[in-house]
């Protein structure tokens, strides 16, 4: 199979999705020709021409308004949110209008948008573009909320993204815009709300999403090397989330890490932590863990920046103690 | 009043104008009751007083035509088509409301007339607005969309960002400033420094200012804007100068250290809208007394008998409450 970049990926599936449905247009800032700042959108502009690929002054409240707006009345915009950091700027207009619409029109209205942006640390680039908040949007109801850990994961889920009636906000992580992987030519569809277990195993379930499913496999490896057998389980998208395949695999092997890069705080770790211990407490051998990004702003320095996240060597150390039943009550 | 003169076909536009403010007056009277005697969950923004500036604005448009409304937005709802039976409902929560009684009050709207939804974010509906007539620009339909919104809703900086938007690619919106003097129980020259017009004309956008209390001569200026705006000359600003006769919602009784009883007594006797159309109908001779008394009673009683319906109307199921989260998702929490 071919490989590309999570790049092209994503170009390729909003090339598919605009050349079969004409109601869809690409709306935010430097989309056209620029392609953003990450050269994401490269080339469309040129096949779809400037109307439905828009490019907006810097007003993020105001363009996704506008999107709202545009996908209640019969078109199918696909936002470009150039950081995921933004979205503080734009919580009204998602949280209240885009997710509420359907349901305060008693069934009646509904708001067809994707809104794709970014997340990831350790890229350099500070507190205010390297936050990783898709725990913020999954919160408020009415909001479909998916997390590509690939290129063939952001194709797929994209496609399914721009065809879902709902509005539906896609995280990608902007460290892994050039990182290939195998992507077929052939036309394919990710749906939401089917888990992939990446990597079966027996003694523990590691739970990673978008890169931090790169890092349960990693850790995955590591453990295996010593005999601990590893799960390692993608959601793909956290709303909705497939439990089901979750509790299964934790009843099953007992013991289960959370690993995300939102702050661990009040976040999706503690969310699918929860559940596990809701649904599956008998079956546990060890607390359910949760492995987020630390809680406090992305500091700058490389030094500092790089410990903020998990990490492959961190994830086998937690699970090399879970597993040997040590950190039954943690301190 | 407008110099507007009389002429066979508009005769019976005029009289929908004057039922239509009628009955918003009628449902909005009919809502402060329910109200008064807590027989209405929650709380309710009055429109009485600003009718001419919806129905004006409405009475322009087509069924295909949208708007969007603001919490303050039973007569826009009125005004763009829907029943007093389904408002009636929503209001109370009931399940034949327009929205299943999700919405209530503050989010009502007869979508099938072309109503976007009631907003209870100040300028929340002005990305919505602009979205829409984006929409019919994209696809080469003659929509035009008018967004509704106060003197309040200036503040919001959303607003600017829009309407740089509109008026960089010309979309075929009209944004609607109901000035109605205060800014929830603040007075608007408190909060709006310069010019309101102004704002928009900053952007190039046309920007009028008329007496929103002279339906003839809102629908008029209505009128020609939304023919201009579906030829491509969008968008357009109107200031629209009106006054709520209630407070900020129907609790806000007491309002005499924001304003003075003699202020409201002024508007009410000396520039109602309904009042002031209904003289000029009789002295054009458009319309007798008795025909006006007439249309009166008839609003009167549906609007009773819609109370008296919505107050025995079923409440929705309890499995209705995480239905239409998702629209593919029956229940939401299954």
């Amino acid at each position: 199979m071919r490989e590309i970049t999570l790049s092209q990926a994503v170009n390729e599936a909003l090339a598919e999705e605009m050349r079969r449905d004409p109601t869809t247009f690409i709306i935010g800032e430097d989309v056209a020709e620029a392609g953003t700042p990450f050269k994401i959108l490269s080339g469309l502009v040129e096949e779809f021409g400037t109307k439905r690929v828009v490019d907006t002054p810097i007003s993020e409240p105001g363009f996704v308004g506008l999107a709202v707006g545009a996908a209640m009345t019969g078109t199918r915009p696909i936002v470009d949110l150039m950081f995921g950091d933004f979205i503080f700027l734009i919580m009204d207009q998602l949280c209240n209008q885009a997710a509420k619409t359907h349901y305060m029109s008693g069934g009646k209205m509904t708001a067809p948008m994707v809104l794709r942006t970014n997340l990831g640390a350790t890229r350099r680039s500070g507190a205010q573009h390297s936050q990783s908040l898709h725990a913020l949007v999954a919160h408020i109801p009415g909001l479909k909320v998916a997390m590509p850990s690939s290129a063939y994961e952001a194709k797929g889920l994209l496609k399914t993204a721009i065809r879902d009636n709902n509005p539906v906000v896609i995280f990608e992580d902007k460290l892994m815009y050039q990182d290939k992987a195998g992507v077929p030519e052939k036309e394919y569809l990710i749906p939401f709300g089917i888990a992939n277990v990446k990597r079966t195993g027996s003694d523990i379930t590691l739970i990673g999403t978008s890169s931090m499913v790169q890092v349960a496999e990693a850790a995955a490896d590591i453990l295996a090397l010593e005999g601990i057998s590893a799960e390692v389980i993608d959601p793909r998208t956290i709303v909705p989330l497939d439990e089901g395949t979750l509790i299964k695999s934790v009843k099953k092997t007992s013991r289960a890490i959370i690993i995300d890069e939102g702050h661990q705080s009040y976040g999706i770790t503690g969310e699918i932590a929860s559940r596990l211990n809701e649904k599956a407490f008998y079956y546990l051998d060890a607390p359910v863990l949760r492995m987020g990004a630390m809680d406090v702003p992305i500091p700058f320095s490389p030094a500092l920046e790089d410990i903020t996240v998990p990490t492959p060597e961190r994830v086998a150390a937690n699970a090399r103690k879970l597993c040997a039943g040590e950190m039954i009550h943690a301190t | 009043m407008s110099t507007e003169t009389k002429t066979a076909s508009n005769t019976e536009d005029y009289l929908r104008m004057y039922r239509q403010m009628v009955r918003i007056r009628t449902f909005e009277d009919n809502a402060n009751q329910l109200y008064l005697s807590a027989k209405m969950p929650g709380l309710t923004h009055m429109y009485s007083g600003q009718e001419a500036v919806a129905v004006g604005i409405c009475e322009a448009l087509k069924v295909s035509d949208k708007i969007t409304s603001t919490h303050r937005g039973h007569g826009h709802c009125v005004a763009k088509g829907a029943n007093f039976k389904e408002m009636f409902c929503e209001l109370l929560g009931k399940e034949e409301g327009y929205c299943r009684g999700k919405g209530g009050s503050m989010h009502i709207a007869d979508q099938s007339n072309g109503n976007l939804g009631a907003n209870a974010i100040v300028g929340g509906s002005m990305g919505i607005a602009t979205g829409s007539a984006f929409t019919a620009k994209m696809l080469g339909k003659d929509d035009v969309t008018v967004c509704f919104f106060g003197d309040g809703a200036t503040a919001q900086g959303i607003m600017y960002e829009v309407m740089n938007m509109a008026a960089l690619w010309n979309l075929p919106v009209i944004y609607a400033c109901e000035n109605n003097g205060y800014s929830e129980y603040t007075k608007t020259e408190e909060i709006a420094a310069g010019s309101i017009t102004a704002r928009a004309e900053a952007f190039g956008i046309e920007a009028f200012q008329v007496d929103g209390q002279d339906v003839l001569a809102v629908n008029t200026l209505a009128t020609d804007l939304a023919a201009r705006a579906r030829k491509g000359e969008g968008p357009f600003f109107i200031e629209l100068m009106t006054y709520r006769y209630h407070g900020h919602h129907v609790g806000d009784i007491n309002r005499e250290y924001y304003r003075t009883k003699d202020e409201e007594k002024d508007w009410k006797e000396n520039r109602d809208p309904i009042i002031r159309f209904r003289t000029h109908l009789v002295v054009e001779g458009l319309a007798t007394e008795e025909e006006l008394d007439a249309f009166n009673a008839e609003i009167a009683s549906d609007a009773e008998a819609a109370v008296a319906y919505a107050l025995d109307a079923k409440y929705p199921d309890v499995s209705e409450v995480d239905m239409h989260v998702f629209t593919d998702i029956k229940h939401a929490l299954a």
